[in-house]
C-alpha cells in the first residue's frame, strides 16, 4: 500500500512533465494538422537553457534559490520560445500547403540538427546537477521503516503544471488568441477570410508550445538532476504517445493522457521491469491508435469523399 | 450563350499544369491581395531585417555559444566563449543583409532560367540514360577504382558498399512509401530482423549467408506481416508514430533479450560470405588459390561490392516488374484514393500487407548482408536514426522515384562522407576542429534545406505505369504522394 502510494505520487509527477510538453503537440496537431517532431528537442533545449542560466546566476554570486528559479523559468521560456518560432519559420512555414510528408520530413531533419547541434556546442556527455531542493512532507510513517513522502520538488512540479495549465485554459478558452487559435483549428482558410492572421496565430502556437516545453525540461532537470543532449527523443514520443492517448487536439486531454502515460511507467517499473518501460509506453500508443484512434477526450475523424 | 466547358483529359493544352503549378506556388502563404508597398529603400529594409535576424541569432545561441557547460573537479563549471557567439551574430547579420539586398528583393526569380531548361527536356528519356549510364559505372566501378585511384581503392570501395547498402533500403522502403503511399517510420525493424536472423542462424546452426539469406528475407517478411496486420487501420501520421514505436520496440527487445540477442554486446564472428564455398581468405582452398592468383584482401570487397550490387539491382527489378502487375498497380491506387480503391473491389487489406511483406523483405535482405560485411551486429546499430535516413533517402529523391534514391544516397551518404576529407578546414578553425563531429548536424540540416527548396524530392516527375491512351507526364504535384491513405 504505501509501495503503491509512493509511486502514486511519482507518477503524479513524471505524467505532469509528460502533460507539458504534450500541449505542444496537441495544440501544434490541432491547428496544422503534423506532428512536430523536433517538439521533444525543444523540451531537451528548454532544460539546457535552465542549466546553463542556473550555473551563470551561480558564477555571479547569486544564490538565493526563490530567485534564480523564477529568472532560470523565465530566461528558458522566453530563449525556447525563439527556439520554436525560428522552427517554424525555417522549417514548417515554407512547406504549408505542401504535401503531408513534406513538414514531417523537415521536422525529423530539424530533430536530428537540434539534437547535433547541442551535442557539439554542449558537449555528448551527461550533465549532472546536484538537487537544488532537498526534503519534503512525510505523508506516511509505517512501523517497518517505509515511509511515504512527497518531496518540495515535487509539490513544485505539480502545482506549477496545474497553475500552467489553469492559465493556458484561460489563454484558450476567454482572449482573443485563444479564439483565434481555435477559429485556425477548425479552417484555417475561413478563418483568414474573416481576418485571422493564419501565420501569426500559428507561430503563437508554437511559441506557446515551447514555452510550455521549456518549463517542462527545467523541471525535468531539477528533478531527475541529468540532462544529456539525447533526452529529448524518449521524452518527445512518449509526450505524443500521452497527446495520442487523451484525444489529439484535445487540451485536457493532453494533461489527461500525459497523468496516465507517468503513471503506467511509473507502475510499469515498480511492479514489472525497468528495461522495458519503454516498451510498455510504446505499446500502450500502439494499442491506443489501433482500437481507439480519436483517445479518451478526442473527437472521431470523420472521413469525407 | 454561355457554353459549358467540361475540361477533360485531352483537353489541357500544353504545359497548363505547369501554369496551375506556378500559380499555386505565387500564392502560397500570401494573402490574395496586394500589400502595401513599402515605403522603405531597399538598403533600409535589408539593414532592418539584417538586424532583427541577427537579434533573434543572439538570443538562440547566447547560452549554446556564449556560455558553455562542462564537467569539472566538483560538478558542472561554466565556460564563457563571447567571442565565438558575436562572430556568429556578425555572420548572421552579413548574411541575412546579402541575402536581402541583393537576392531577396530581385524582382527576377533566378530559377526562371532553370525552369525552361527542365520544361525543354522534358521530353527526352533522361531518366533512362542517366539510368544506363549509372549503372554502368556501378558494374564496372572495382576495376574504375584500382585503375584511377588505387591508393584509396579499399576506401572508396567500402564507401561504395555502405552507399549500395542504402540505396538498396531507399527501394526496399520506396515499394512501402513511395508506391503504396504507407508511411513507415521503422523500416530498420525488418533491417534487425534480417540481421539478427542472419547471425543467430549462422552463430547457432553453422549455417552460411547463401542459406540464411533467403531465410532472413522471409522472416522479415513474415514480420512485415505482423507488424503490418495491427496498423492496417491507420493512415498518415499516426501510422508513422505507430511503425516508429514498432520499430523502437523491437530495438529494446533486442537490448534486453540479453541470452537470446546477446543484449547490448550484440553478437560476434558472423562468417563471411563464400563464392560457391571459395573462402576470401589466405590457403588452400580459398578463392585466390583456387583460381590461382595471388591473394589480396581488396578481393572480399570487390566480391562484398558485387553482392550488394546483385541485391540492389534484384529489389530494383522486382519493384519494376511488381508495378507492372495487379498488385503493383493496387498499390499505386492504394496510395492515390484508398476509398477510390475500396468500392473499386480491391482489396486493401492484402494490398497493404503483401507492400509491408515485400518492403520488409528486401530490408531483411539489405539486413543480413550488413551483418556479413560487418562480422559483428548490435542494437546500436538499428536505432531510429537509421529509420530516419532511409525514409529521408526516399522523400528527398522523390516519392516513387527509382533514380531518385540513387541520387539521394550518393548526394546524402557520400556527401556526408566527404567531410572526413575536410582536414584542410582545420587551418581554418583551428586544430581541434574535427569535420567528422558535424556529418549529421549537416545531414539534419540537409534534409530541411532540400525539402524546402524542393519538397517533392530531387527527382519529382515521373510516369505512371498504367496507361490509358497515350503516355503522358504528370506533375507530380498532380498526384497525392504519400498521404498515407
Amino acid at each position: 500500500m504505501e509501495y503503491f502510494l509512493q509511486q502514486l505520487i511519482n507518477g503524479i509527477t513524471l505524467g505532469s512533465i509528460y502533460g507539458l510538453i504534450a500541449i505542444g503537440y496537441t495544440m501544434v496537431y490541432g491547428i496544422i494538422g503534423m506532428i512536430n517532431f523536433a517538439h521533444g528537442e525543444i523540451f531537451m533545449i528548454g532544460s539546457f537553457i535552465a542549466l546553463t542560466v542556473f550555473l551563470a546566476l551561480a558564477a555571479i554570486g547569486v544564490t538565493f534559490l526563490p530567485l534564480v528559479l523564477l529568472l532560470m523559468v523565465i530566461v528558458a521560456m522566453v530563449c525556447t520560445a525563439a527556439w520554436g518560432w525560428t522552427i517554424e519559420r525555417v522549417a514548417y512555414r515554407p512547406l504549408r500547403g505542401s504535401f503531408r510528408l513534406a513538414p514531417l520530413i523537415t521536422a525529423i531533419g530539424m530533430s536530428i540538427f537540434l539534437q547535433n547541434f547541442v551535442q557539439i556546442t554542449q558537449g555528448a556527455r551527461v550533465k549532472p546537477l546536484p538537487p537544488q531542493i532537498q526534503g519534503g512532507l512525510i505523508l506516511m510513517n509505517n512501523p517497518n521503516g517505509i515511509v511515504v513522502q512527497i518531496s518540495w520538488m515535487q509539490i513544485i512540479i505539480i502545482a506549477m503544471t496545474i497553475v500552467l495549465m489553469a492559465g493556458f485554459s484561460l489563454l484558450i478558452s476567454k482572449t482573443s488568441l485563444g479564439r483565434q487559435q481555435r477559429a485556425c483549428e477548425q479552417d484555417r482558410k475561413m478563418a483568414s477570410l474573416l481576418g485571422v492572421n493564419v501565420d501569426r496565430t500559428i507561430s503563437l502556437t508554437f511559441v506557446i508550445g515551447a514555452s510550455l516545453a521549456a518549463v517542462a525540461g527545467m523541471m525535468y532537470l531539477l528533478y531527475y538532476g541529468v540532462i544529456d543532449f539525447y533526452i529529448g527523443f524518449i521524452a518527445g514520443v512518449k509526450a505524443f504517445t500521452a497527446a495520442v492517448l487523451g484525444g489529439i487536439g484535445s487540451l485536457p486531454g493532453a494533461m489527461l493522457g500525459g497523468l496516465a502515460i507517468g503513471l503506467i511507467e511509473t507502475f510499469w517499473s515498480g511492479y514489472f521491469s525497468v528495461e522495458y518501460k519503454d516498451v510498455a509506453a510504446f505499446s500502450i500508443l500502439a494499442i491506443v491508435l489501433i482500437f481507439m484512434p480519436s483517445g479518451l477526450l478526442g473527437r472521431p475523424e470523420v472521413e469525407k469523399v | 450563350m454561355a457554353e459549358t466547358n467540361f475540361p477533360t483529359a485531352t483537353a489541357y493544352p500544353e504545359g497548363a499544369e505547369r501554369l496551375s503549378e506556378e500559380q499555386r506556388e505565387a500564392m502560397r502563404g500570401e494573402p490574395p491581395f496586394a500589400e502595401a508597398p513599402p515605403t522603405d529603400s531597399r538598403l533600409v529594409r535589408a539593414l532592418k531585417e539584417a538586424g532583427i535576424t541577427a537579434g533573434l541569432i543572439a538570443v538562440l545561441t547566447v547560452f549554446f555559444f556564449a556560455f558553455k557547460t562542462d564537467i569539472a573537479a566538483g560538478g558542472l563549471a561554466l565556460t564563457a566563449d563571447p567571442i565565438q557567439w558575436i562572430v556568429w551574430i556578425a555572420i548572421a547579420f552579413v548574411g541575412r543583409f546579402v541575402l536581402s539586398y541583393l537576392v531577396f528583393a530581385n524582382d527576377k526569380p533566378t530559377v526562371g532560367g532553370w525552369k525552361k531548361i527542365t520544361a525543354a527536356t522534358a521530353g527526352w528519356p533522361v531518366g533512362k540514360v542517366i539510368g544506363a549510364i549509372l549503372l554502368l559505372v556501378a558494374l564496372t566501378l572495382p576495376f574504375l577504382l584500382s585503375t584511377f585511384l588505387p591508393s584509396q581503392n579499399r576506401y572508396l570501395l567500402d564507401l561504395s558498399i555502405l552507399i549500395l547498402t542504402y540505396v538498396m533500403l531507399g527501394w526496399g522502403l520506396n515499394i512501402v512509401v513511395g508506391l503504396a503511399g504507407l508511411l513507415d517510420l521503422g523500416y530498420v525493424a525488418f533491417y534487425a530482423v534480417g540481421a539478427y536472423s542472419f547471425a543467430l542462424l549462422a552463430t547457432n546452426f553453422d549455417l552460411g549467408f547463401w542459406v540464411c539469406l533467403p531465410m532472413a528475407g522471409l522472416f522479415a517478411a513474415l514480420w512485415g506481416v505482423m507488424l503490418g496486420f495491427p496498423v492496417l487501420r491507420l493512415r498518415g501520421d499516426y501510422l508513422a508514430i505507430v511503425t516508429l514505436a514498432f520499430g523502437e520496440i523491437i530495438r529494446v527487445v533486442l537490448l534486453n533479450w540479453a541470452n537470446f540477442t546477446g543484449g547490448p554486446n550484440g553478437i560476434l564472428g558472423i562468417p563471411k560470405p563464400t563464392l560457391f564455398g571459395l573462402e576470401f581468405n589466405r590457403g588452400a582452398g580459398s578463392f585466390s588459390d583456387f583460381f590461382g592468383i595471388p591473394y589480396s584482401p581488396i578481393q572480399r570487397f570487390i566480391f562484398l561490392y558485387y553482392i550488394i550490387l546483385a541485391l540492389a539491382l534484384l529489389t530494383n527489378f522486382v519493384t519494376m516488374r511488381m508495378r507492372k502487375l495487379p498488385v503493383g498497380r493496387a498499390w499505386e491506387a492504394l496510395r492515390e484514393d484508398e476509398i477510390a480503391c475500396r468500392s473499386l473491389g480491391i482489396n486493401t487489406v492484402n494490398v497493404k500487407l503483401t507492400a509491408f511483406a515485400t518492403g520488409a523483405m528486401f530490408g531483411g535482405f539489405a539486413g543480413s548482408f550488413f551483418a556479413t560485411r560487418q562480422g559483428f551486429i548490435s542494437p546500436e546499430s538499428f536505432t531510429f536514426i537509421e529509420s530516419a535516413i532511409i525514409l529521408a533517402i526516399v522523400v528527398l529523391g522523390g516519392l516513387g522515384s527509382q533514380l531518385g534514391v540513387v541520387i539521394a544516397s550518393v548526394v546524402m551518404i557520400g556527401g556526408i562522407e566527404l567531410l572526413r576529407n575536410l582536414t584542410g578546414l582545420q587551418a581554418i578553425f583551428g586544430a581541434g576542429f574535427d569535420p567528422t563531429e558535424y556529418r549529421m548536424l549537416i545531414f539534419g540540416l540537409a534534409m530541411v534545406l532540400i525539402m524546402v527548396w524542393k519538397p517533392r524530392g530531387l527527382v519529382s516527375t515521373r510516369s505512371p505505369s498504367a496507361i490509358y491512351k497515350a503516355k503522358k507526364k504528370i506533375g507530380a504535384d498532380l498526384v497525392a504522394q504519400g498521404e498515407g491513405h
